[in-house]
C-alpha cells in the first residue's frame, strides 16, 4: 500500500541524513586535529546521496552511496612554537570549513525534520484510514 | 458489481490515486539533497479519470491487475522555479504545501466514504 511506502521513503531519509549529521560532527570535531593515526593531518569528508527505487513501486528512496574524502588543499597556519611546525614555522591544518560544516549541519537538522513530519502525517493518514466507517 | 460496490468504488479509487500521489510527493521530499534528482508528480484529475476509464471498460485493463493501470500511469516532472547547479529541481517549499493539500483531500475522502456507509446503514436498517 502506498501510505506505508511513505514510511520506507521518510526513514531512508532519516537515515541518509543523520549519517550526513554523523560526517559534519566529525568534520567539526576534527577541525583542528593537525595529526591522525596516519601521522597525516585530518580531511574533511562528505557524504554522497543517490537515489534509490524501493522494491515495490515508483516510491524513491534516499541512500548515502560513498563517503569521499574533501581533496581541497590543507590549512597552512603559521605557528612556530607548536610541535608539530616545519622548518619555516608553518603546521598543516585540516582542510574542514567551519562555516560551511554549520551550513551543512543546519540544513542536514532541517532535512531530517521536514523527513520526520512526513511520517507522523502518513501515519495519521493511516489511522484515520483504518477508523473508516466509525 | 453489486449496488454496494459501485457506490463506493469511486471513493476507492480516489483514495488510492491520493495514497499514490502522496507517496509520489514523500519521494520527491526526501530526495530534496540529491544531486540530480528531478522533482516528479502527477496530474491526479487525468489519472482519476484514467484509471476510472479502465474500470469501466474491462477490455482496457491490462493483465497484471488493477494496480499496473495506476502505477503504470505516466509521471511529470515538475516545471524548475529556481534552477540549482546539482541538478536537483525539489522545491521544499512547492513540495510541502502539496503534500499537506494531498493529506487534506485524502482525509476530506475518508469523511465521505465514512458519510456514505452511514448513510447506506441508515438506508439498511431504517
Amino acid at each position: 500500500m502506498s501510505l506505508f511506502s511513505i514510511l520506507d521513503v521518510a526513514g531512508s531519509a532519516l537515515t541518509a541524513q543523520s549519517q550526513r549529521l554523523n560526517t559534519t560532527a566529525s568534520n567539526l570535531a576534527n577541525a583542528d586535529s593537525a595529526t591522525s593515526s596516519t601521522g597525516q593531518p585530518y580531511r574533511a569528508k562528505q557524504v554522497v546521496f543517490s537515489a534509490q527505487p524501493l522494491p515495490n513501486g515508483e516510491a524513491v528512496g534516499v541512500r548515502v552511496t560513498d563517503v569521499v574524502q574533501d581533496n581541497s588543499p590543507p590549512r597552512r597556519v603559521h605557528d612556530p612554537r607548536h610541535p608539530l611546525a616545519d622548518e619555516q614555522g608553518y603546521v598543516t591544518m585540516p582542510n574542514v570549513n567551519v562555516v560551511e560544516e554549520m551550513v551543512n549541519m543546519i540544513s542536514a537538522s532541517r532535512s531530517y525534520q521536514t523527513n520526520a513530519e512526513l511520517m507522523n502525517t502518513a501515519k495519521t493518514l493511516l489511522l484515520k484510514t483504518l477508523q473508516i466507517g466509525q | 458489481m453489486t449496488r454496494l460496490d459501485e457506490l463506493f468504488n469511486f471513493s476507492q479509487t480516489a483514495l488510492k490515486v491520493h495514497a499514490y500521489r502522496q507517496q509520489l510527493i514523500a519521494s520527491n521530499i526526501a530526495n530534496a539533497d540529491t544531486p540530480g534528482y528531478k522533482a516528479r508528480d502527477i496530474d491526479f484529475a487525468a489519472v482519476l479519470k484514467d484509471v476510472q476509464a479502465a474500470q469501466t471498460k474491462p477490455q482496457l485493463q491490462p493483465a497484471s491487475g488493477q494496480d499496473a493501470t495506476l502505477f503504470g500511469t505516466e509521471l511529470l516532472y515538475r516545471s524548475v522555479v529556481q534552477r540549482s547547479v546539482d541538478g536537483n529541481s525539489v522545491d521544499l517549499d512547492i513540495e510541502r504545501s502539496q503534500f499537506a493539500e494531498n493529506a487534506v483531500r485524502y482525509e476530506a475522502q475518508l469523511t465521505f466514504v465514512s458519510s456514505q456507509i452511514k448513510a447506506m446503514l441508515a438506508a439498511i436498517q431504517g
